[in-house]
This record gives C-alpha cells, structure tokens and sequence, in this order.
C-alpha cells in the first residue's frame, strides 16, 4: 500500500467514525436518538470545547502540569531504576534477599497508592510524581537488572582481556548493554509516567489533564470528558513520536528495528 | 631449547577440572605439557569437545587449573595474562561501538589520548583491510569483517602472545583461507609466539611452526607435538599442494583419527543418554 493510500484510509476512518457519532447523537432512528447528547455528547460540541480551552489558554497550564509531573517520574523512576537495577545486578545476594519483597511490590496495582501518597505528598505535583515513579521503577529496574546479568560472557571476557579494570567495564560493557535494554522499554516507562500523573490528578488535584476530565465528569459535562480524553491521546502521541526519535538516535548500533510493545 | 629466551608460554602438568551439575567432578585436561618458545606459531588440534580451548583459556588467565602450573616468560601466571592477545571463536566485539571505536577501545582503556588512539586504530583497520569500513556497527559487517575488527582490536594492544580459539571457525572455507593468510602477514611483521586452537589439521600445519595433538576428553592430554618445516612466506592456498604437507598430514591424522572417532562415539553417546 502506498503512503497516500494508507494516509488517506486512515483518516477516513476518522471522518466515518465521526460522522456516525454526529449522526446518531443529533438524528433521530426510529424515532430515538440512539446515543443521546446528554451521554454521548456530540463531535461538534466536543471539537467547541477543545477550541474554546485552547482559545482562551486555559488548557496550557493544565498540559504543564501533566507534563511536569510526567517528565519528574520519568527522571526519578529511571534513576532510580537504574541504580537499584545496577545493585542488584552485581549483587546477587542482595538481589535474593529482597526478591520477594520487589515481587510483592510490584504485584500490587498502584491505583491503591494514590489515596496514601495524596495523603503523604498532599494534592499538589508530587503525589502524581510518586504514583508514576511507583510504575516507572519497576519497568525501568527489570530492563536494567536483565541488561546487566545478560551480558555475554565472550565480550565480558574480550573486555577483561583487553585490559580493562572493573570501572572501565562498568562504563563500557555494562552499562550501554543496561542502558539499551532500558530505551528498549523506553515507550512503556515514557507512558506509564503520564498514566501515573493522570490517574494520580484524576484521584485528587487542582490541576492537570486528569483534573480537567474528572471536573467535566463531576458536573456531567460529557463534552468536557471526551474533549479532555482527545486532548489526553494527542499530548500521548507527541511524546511518543519524541521517544522515537530519541530511541533512533541512541539505538543505532541495534541490528534490528526495536520491538515495541 | 633456547635457555636465554624464556618460553612464552609453558603449562606444566596443567589439570583443569569442572563441578558438574550433580556434584561430580569432570577433569578436561589433565596434566597437560606445553611450551610456546618466544616468536613461535604453535597450534593445537584435537577433537571436538577435548578441552582445546579450556587449554587456551588458562593461558590466558581466565580459567585457574585445579592442578599444575603456567609459567608466562618464565613468571608463574596469577591473574589475567596481561601480555596476551585474546580472539575469540564467538563475537567478542563491542555491539554498540563502531568498527574504529572496537579497536581504539583497547588503547584508551590504557589512557591514551582518544585522538592519538582513533588514529592508530584507522592506520590498522586499513591493515586488516577495512579502512573504508571505520563507522559501522558489528552488525553492518559480515562475519570475516567482524574477524577483521577483532584481530585489529587485539593486535592495536602489541600484545607479546597471541591466544586464538578457533577465530575462524565460523567462517566460510574460502574467507578462512584469506583470513589464515592475512593472520600469517601480519604476524611475520614482529612474530609474535601465538597459540591456536582449531579442529582443522590442515589449517593448523598450513599455519603454524609446531602442531601439538590433543586427545578425546575427559581427562584430555597432549599425546603428540609435530614440527612444521614448511618454508615461510606461505600462502595457505597453495601449500595444501605440496607434498611434504601431504606426508605430514598423513602422518599427524593416524594419530588423530583415533581420537576424533573416540571423540565422537562419547559425544553420540551423552547425546544418547
């Protein structure tokens, strides 16, 4: 299939999609509005909406602070992903003892955690940052810890018979192939960071993406919930098509095009 | 032997032995004597599964015998073998570096200045003959490329001993060839002692000055150590015509065969059992 093709299929995807929206939400079947406005809304007041938030600003603060609290878990989470993933790598004892607590931890869903970081971090940013550090962590620490135990043996070995102490293998065995395992999760950790800063603001908060859809909700404004749901999915694609650039640029020497989940 | 010169190498009596699985202890090598006198080219050949690189792998400091001793230019070996070169059978190289960072990589390691260090490694790359190829990662290469980078990454060191485990093996018959002939010109430059471990008895005599037989495993040992006196500069291609190359494979494989049929019924049956 061609670019053009493909390009011009997709988007007709939307537009049918849409117009069946604004089709069975303003005109009646059978005598029946099939997805009644006050439910449904409809894609005109909904696109109003967006235009209106963008128009008179007020959705930007509310992206900065998503962004904000999406970009702190990310950094967090990773370091400190990587420095326990590191840790425990080279110290498999340490790995051992606290393997069933890690197991423990990770299995509960962090949902659950929001109402106790709220309480601990109050409303503001840093009770999102907690919930999505909670998530990036574990996504983060699993590559790394791999990363650093799945190193070959043979270019471990080249490496110490070309003379190299154990800080120098640090820096050039251990660490690119830790680090590679972790861009490799890269679209996973980037997107459970904003998941854990909109469900955090969804859960209790003054501002941010999470906030404007659990308003809207609150006072039945169903065109505020889609509108903060679009505005969510294309904050979402941007990051992502910026993960990939980066991947690309760090993950040239990757024989193959990088699987993704 | 020379008594000024120490020997390059020298195992005395070296037994290498492994914990299996279940408690049982497996001897590889056992009490194995060998010497690799300074500037000597000595290949080792035996069959699959004798211990051949588990030899090498002592030499080189990576593995301890569990009984014996390594002399390295008559100074016992404690540790890594830091005057040794090491090619690997499989990929050894940097995945995520390129081909000229491979090979610098060995010199900045060392502290030299990374200018100093790239410029050297492109002066080799173009010596194992891959000066256009500076900027690509392992996984642009092919396989004989990628033996090209590793040779030049461990030649870049000037190491004084050569250690070789089967670095061709994976390579097609033709490229094995050109590789064997690269090895030996870039080798008679300063004539390194080298080491090298194969399967193959005619690339062993087609290379080296002495051709040592290993016996089937466990408990693998030394039972034979031929001179190769073919004249130097050879071309690996050619030699296999010669006829004083057919006598002495002729004479080296009645020893061997033996043992590769030895060698192998064990390997069919573990393979059974």
């Amino acid at each position: 299939m061609s670019r053009v093709t493909l390009l011009s299929l997709q988007v007709l995807v939307a537009v049918v999609t849409l117009a069946l929206w604004q089709f069975f939400s303003s005109v009646e079947v059978f005598g029946k509005v099939l997805l009644p406005p006050f439910f449904f809304s409809n894609p005109v007041d909904v696109f109003a909406q967006i235009v209106k938030w963008f128009s008179t600003g007020v959705i930007w603060k509310h992206l900065m602070i998503t962004l904000w609290e999406s970009i702190l878990a990310f950094v967090i989470g990773s370091a400190a992903g990587i420095l326990v993933g590191f840790w425990f790598a080279r110290q498999p004892r340490v790995a051992a003892v606290f393997d069933p607590y890690v197991k423990m931890v990770n299995a509960l869903p962090r949902v659950v955690l929001a109402p106790i970081f709220a309480l601990w971090f109050g409303l503001g940013v840093w009770s999102k940052v907690a919930l999505g550090v909670t998530l990036v962590f574990f996504i983060v620490f699993f590559n790394v810890y791999q990363g650093v135990k799945e190193v070959s043996t043979t270019v471990l070995d080249n490496g110490r018979m070309l003379g190299m102490s154990e800080r120098q293998l640090m820096r050039h065995v251990y660490w690119p192939s830790a680090l590679s395992w972790m861009f490799s999760s890269l679209h996973t950790s980037v997107g459970f960071a904003v998941v854990g800063a909109v469900v955090g603001e969804y859960l209790g908060s003054a501002a941010g993406l999470g906030y404007l859809i659990q308003q809207a909700e609150g006072v039945f404004d169903v065109a505020g919930v889609f509108a903060g749901m679009f505005v969510l999915s294309a904050f979402v694609i941007l990051i992502d098509m910026g993960v990939t650039v980066v991947e690309k640029r760090l993950l040239v020497w990757r024989p193959t095009a990088v699987v993704r989940d | 032997m020379d008594t000024a010169t120490p020997n390059a190498v020298a195992l005395q009596d070296a037994t290498v032995a492994f914990r299996v699985a279940d408690g049982r202890v497996y001897t590889a090598v056992e009490k194995a004597n060998l010497t690799v006198a300074h500037g000597e080219f000595v290949a080792i050949v035996g069959p699959t599964g004798c211990g051949k690189s588990t030899l090498l792998n002592v030499a080189a400091g990576l593995l301890k015998p569990a009984g014996g001793a390594v002399r390295i230019f008559d100074k016992p070996l404690s540790g890594l073998n830091r005057d040794a070169g090491y090619l690997f059978q499989a990929d050894a190289l940097f995945p995520w570096k390129t081909a000229i960072d491979n090979v610098a990589i060995g010199l900045e390691i060392r502290g030299t200045p990374p200018d100093e260090a790239l410029k050297r490694a492109q002066t080799w790359l173009t010596s194992v003959g891959l000066g256009a190829f500076a900027n690509r990662y392992p996984h642009m290469l092919s396989g004989g490329q990628r033996k090209r980078v590793g040779l030049a990454q461990v030649l870049i060191r000037d190491p004084k001993i050569l250690l070789m485990d089967e670095p061709f093996g994976p390579l097609d018959a033709q490229t094995r060839q050109i590789m064997g002939n690269l090895l030996l010109e870039l080798w008679s430059a300063d004539r390194k002692a080298v080491l090298f471990v194969t399967h193959d008895l005619e690339e062993a005599i087609a290379l080296a000055d002495r051709v040592v037989i290993m016996s089937a495993g466990p408990g693998a040992r030394i039972i034979g150590d031929w001179r190769v006196s073919l004249p130097r500069p050879r071309d690996i291609s050619e030699i296999r015509m010669e006829k004083d190359f057919h006598a002495l494979h002729k004479e080296i494989w009645s020893v061997l065969k033996d043992e590769v049929m030895k060698g192998y019924a064990q390997s069919t049956q573990a393979g059974a059992a």
